[in-house]
């Protein structure tokens, strides 16, 4: 069987990531022949050694399929975003860190100076008493050594460059990733740009197996270790803050089924445009009073806002970062 | 020229906004700072349009609702209320003073108290100065000049 058959280049870059998302990428198991039978993965950081220069030095729109997960968070991030962009057909926003900033995004409830003292200076494990910070640029007698230059605020990678789909997720269902794949090496027609793909355009309650009632009242919200969970109502009936009503079905409800709330790394439903405000409005909606000073103490009891309802969010939101 | 905040209203179709009216025909006077938006109900105001209203350049936002037992739909105004207190906890974690955030109650027979809640509103707000979110985000808007030239340094 030498007969030639027509693959695919497909390339997967990491930015400010975890590694999570290429994990996801492996987690097609035994597919991941059928993967590589139907694909050439030209550029994989986290499996292969092909460099940097060696993507420069590509043709422009020679990667068929380029899946970016990871947030942008430096000029290396960004410089790499833009150039995979040239050199791609398609570009993913692959991972919840990419479409909507992601975890490392919380990092923009503080700034600049405030994350680098803490990781500099102040943190239990640091011994720095010549207080170095790092430096963009730095000349030694051998010659000039450098350094990205880390960003005031973590970014998305639509924020920097145009993308075509968004593969949300923390990381990606496996499962979507292969339809996606598949959708690309069939030369299927691909939905119009800037969708969202891999997921469904309903909440993720559609898909949650919990027994649901409309007596959604609640006099106090919990953190998940503060009560019992019953194991079969719906979570936020027992005043647990679940983003299920705010956030895209497709993963299967996976949280759930380990008995944790909905986070909400699929992001928002069709058409959102903020993540958080529309948990927010069903938060507040929720609220078992009238009364303006038990009103407050009930909120009070949601303790961290942004952190919650932007959990993976905040570099996508509106306010996408902390003002001074 | 000094300073003059600009503020942004979102008063209820059935009270609030007929309060305004009633402050107009009645040929008062209240600052022309603030823009008025009419709903259909304060329980209309989704916590994104107040912050879209802080993205674009609104130094306060004002929502003005019908007095608690008064909403045309029952408990729009009850629903307005929780999502206020909500949202001002979560822009104040965001850097936005949360007096730039208020929730009045006002009647349609209240033209009076609107025009003075306007009055004091927007001196508080003069006092307070310009809210720093329009400018501070637009700094890091995504700018084609700076693709081009990255990637020239690669060509």
């Amino acid at each position: 069987m030498t007969e030639e058959k027509k693959k695919i280049k497909m390339a997967v870059y990491w930015g400010a990531a975890c590694g999570g998302c290429c994990v996801s990428v492996l987690d097609v198991h035994e597919s991941l022949f059928t993967v590589v039978e139907h694909a050439d993965l030209v550029f994989w950081p986290i499996a292969l050694d092909t460099k940097y220069a060696d993507v420069e030095a590509m043709e422009d729109k020679s990667i068929d399929l380029t899946l970016f997960n990871g947030a942008v968070r430096n000029s290396e991030n960004e410089h790499m975003a833009h150039v995979l962009r040239k050199k791609s057909k398609v570009l993913v926003a692959y991972g919840s860190c990419a479409h909507m900033g992601g975890i490392p995004g919380l990092a923009n409830l503080s700034s600049k100076k405030e994350v680098f003292r803490r990781a500099y200076h102040d943190s239990e494990s640091t011994v720095n008493p010549d207080k170095i910070e790092p430096q963009t640029v730095t000349e030694v007698k051998e010659g000039t050594l450098t350094l990205p230059e880390f960003y005031e605020e973590v970014k998305t990678l639509d924020q920097v460059t145009d993308v075509d789909y968004y593969l949300p997720g923390c990381p990606p269902n496996t499962a979507r990733l292969v339809e996606v794949f598949l959708a690309v090496v069939t030369g299927a027609e691909l939905p119009p740009s800037g969708s969202v793909v891999g997921a469904s355009d309903k909440p993720l309650c559609d898909e949650c197996k919990r027994e649901k009632s409309d007596n959604k009242k609640v006099k106090k919200f919990y953190r998940p270790w503060e009560v019992q969970d019953d194991y079969k109502t719906c979570l936020l009936e027992q005043g647990i803050v679940c983003m299920g009503p705010a956030t895209r079905s497709g993963c299967g409800a996976r949280c759930i089924e380990g008995n944790g709330p909905c986070r909400g790394c699929y992001g928002p439903t069709k058409d959102v445009v903020d993540p958080g405000a529309k948990m927010m409005s069903a938060i507040a909606t929720m609220i078992d009073s009238n009364d303006e000073e038990e009103i407050k103490k009930i909120v009070e009891s949601v303790v961290d806002p942004a952190g919650t309802f932007y959990r993976v969010s905040v570099p996508g939101s509106i306010i996408r970062r902390k003002v001074s | 020229m000094s300073y003059e905040p600009k503020i942004v209203g979102f008063l209820c179709n059935w009270c609030s906004y007929t309060g305004a009216d009633l402050a107009g025909t009645s040929r008062m006077k209240y600052p022309s700072n603030i823009r008025i938006l009419r709903v259909m109900c304060s329980g209309r105001v989704d916590p994104t349009f107040v912050l879209k209203a802080f993205r674009e350049g609104a130094d306060a936002v004002l929502i003005c609702g019908c007095h608690p037992g008064d909403c045309h739909y029952h408990e729009g105004n009850y629903k307005c209320l929780r999502r206020y207190h909500v949202l001002k906890k979560y822009i104040e974690q965001m850097g936005i003073d949360p007096k730039r955030l208020r929730l009045e109650w006002v009647s349609a027979s209240e033209g009076k108290q609107f025009a003075a809640l306007v009055e004091e509103y927007t001196q508080q707000i003069r006092e307070l100065g310009p809210c720093a979110v329009k400018e501070e985000l637009d700094k890091g808007e995504k700018k084609k000049e700076t693709v081009d030239a990255d990637l020239a340094k690669t060509a």
